[in-house]
């Protein structure tokens, strides 16, 4: 086959399975996400309130308490199977918010369990984790970085 | 009331990823490194504060907070000990999220067994 009929084939192809992928219910999707996310949040407000009026912490500092506890619920449910159920369900609405840095954490270190605690738990663990620390770590130097230059040159 | 806002914005910052992937068709793992790098964009133009401010927890439970927190992390250091604190004070901030995903994840993979 030449090669212009081989993309006119691969072209039809293409065409042909985008007919028959499954639409994408977004309005649906937007609003399962829209209320779990919520949910979460709210829930970690509620968090946020209880450690600021009952423990020493003040605006600052409740915010850490609050997402090691969401942390710890997240790995929970993900080791016990049940986090895999609600995220299907409520798609983004689970994975933006930190619970799904834990459970995608969580899920590849309990997964990759079997090939050893070294080479799998701790080699496999950041699998899915890792670009998010990797992104947010340069962008957050690049920021900081011309940020600090600019108010030296304002300032200055 | 923040509880409230702290549904509205957050379930927004949710459907915003919801958006990502369904529309733009983009990975999970591209979709939050996108949140993330904005949550850092946001925190340098210094608009993420006021959004803790008004929306609490909304604000701060979604990933968008890691690249917020970085930021004002690496910002916090640089002020006190110029520019060389960007580089000790990036994960002053992330700390307790970071290690206690990191410490909790290790000891569920050793306390459960894979499901499916």
């Amino acid at each position: 086959m030449s090669q212009k009929q081989q993309e006119s084939v691969n072209q039809t192809y293409q065409k042909f399975a985008q007919k028959q992928e499954p639409k994408i219910p977004v309005a649906a999707n937007c609003i399962k996400a829209f209320l779990i996310g919520g949910a979460v949040c709210t829930f970690g407000q509620g968090l946020r309130s209880f450690f600021l009026h009952f423990f020493n912490f003040n605006e600052q500092t409740s915010g850490d308490p609050t997402l090691a506890v969401l942390i710890l619920i997240a790995v929970l449910l993900t080791g016990f199977g049940v986090y895999d159920n609600i995220s299907q369900f409520a798609g983004a609405g689970t994975a933006v918010p930190v619970t799904g840095f834990a459970n995608s954490m969580a899920s590849a270190a309990i997964e990759y369990r079997t090939e050893g605690i070294v080479l799998g738990i701790g080699a496999n663990m950041f699998k899915l984790a890792g670009p998010v620390i990797v992104f947010g770590t340069v962008a957050a130097f690049l920021i900081a970085i011309i940020k600090t230059i600019w108010m030296q040159v304002a300032g200055g | 009331m923040i509880y409230f806002w702290a549904f509205v914005v957050g379930g927004l910052i949710c459907v915003l990823g919801q958006l990502l992937m369904d529309v733009a068709k983009l990975t999970p793992a591209h979709t939050m490194s996108t949140l993330v790098v904005l949550g850092a964009v946001f925190d340098g133009v210094g608009l993420y504060e006021p959004l803790i401010d008004f929306a609490g927890a909304g604000a701060t439970v979604p990933i968008t907070s890691f690249g917020n927190a970085l930021v004002h992390g690496a910002m916090a250091e640089a002020e006190q000990n110029g520019i060389i604190g960007v580089i000790t004070g990036i994960f002053e901030v992330t700390s307790a999220g970071i290690s206690a995903a990191i410490i909790f994840s290790f000891l569920a993979a050793l306390c459960f067994k894979p499901k499916g």
